[in-house]
């Protein structure tokens, strides 16, 4: 089960900058770190942030082993026009969570 | 160990024994440096990979961490640029390097006049104490740097306690 936590202002007054922040539940395994077995554990990461407001891509993060567990991350937007924002997290093993937030532009 | 030697041969060439001894054998004791780690010269061919031949300005960049961390597993980063953010003269990338971690690399992000500001805000790992960089490309070509030095009193990578 993944967790998503979306912290974005339900509306906004037309083109006026917002910050949008976000949180996923992962572990962010290095792929460095030695188990209670002594061998590494496998690297498990997110390798890719991505944010697109009604379908055009606003924000973009390549992440690395050295971004802590359960990723954060904060931007900033300008409010062009109502509609949907959608984040999409995508990393090893197959990892892709997608999660959307509506947003009235008044 | 031939470092040592070497110094206690200039040494007696010179007359200065102790402290040219203490610096050779200082040398010889620091040269086995362990290789699953990103050096200085790590991040600075990160660095380099991405500047290219232009030249690095310091200002604009703000990086903003704690000087002293107590626990390396997340530490806030928050990475301010002062940019108009127009179509003509906005921040198109903000990369983050770091010395000590096992690799340079710590985040790239992509901007454009959309985002309003060129600030971005995250939670990273630290393995020890050491210099953060930051550099942002500007729309314009330029590359303007910050960089910050912290300590670190619990380093992140340790073995899985779970």
């Amino acid at each position: 089960m993944t967790q998503v936590l979306i912290n974005a202002p339900k509306t906004a007054k037309k083109g006026e900058v917002i910050e949008l922040k976000a949180l996923i539940l992962h572990p962010m395994e290095t792929g460095f770190r030695p188990g209670t077995n002594g061998r590494l554990i496998p690297r498990n990461i997110i390798e890719r942030f991505a944010a697109s407001w009604n379908g055009n891509e606003i924000f973009r993060m390549e992440f690395s082993p050295a971004i802590a567990a359960n990723p954060f991350v904060s931007f900033f937007a300008v409010a062009t026009e109502g509609g949907k924002i959608t984040f999409r997290w995508t990393g090893d093993e197959g990892f892709a969570v997608e999660e959307s937030v509506a947003i009235d532009v008044a | 160990m031939p470092g040592t030697k070497e110094a206690k041969k200039e040494a007696t060439k010179e007359g200065t024994t102790r402290r040219t001894f203490i610096a050779g054998a200082a040398l010889v004791s620091v040269l086995p440096l362990s290789p699953a780690r990103a050096t200085p010269q790590a991040m600075a061919a990160a660095i380099k990979e991405v500047v290219g031949d232009n030249a690095i300005l310091e200002g604009r960049v703000t990086l903003d961490l704690p000087p002293l961390i107590e626990n390396g597993n997340t530490v806030p980063v928050t990475v301010s640029v002062e940019s108009p953010m127009s179509e003509a003269d906005h921040v198109k990338a903000i990369h983050v390097f770091n010395e000590k971690n096992p690799q340079p690399h710590v985040f790239d992000v992509r901007l454009s006049p959309r985002n309003g500001k060129a600030v971005v805000a995250t939670r990273i790992k630290l393995g020890d104490s050491q210099k953060i960089v930051a550099i942002a490309e500007t729309s314009k070509g330029e590359f303007f740097s910050a960089s910050a030095d912290v300590i670190v009193t619990l380093a992140a990578c340790l073995e899985d306690l779970t």
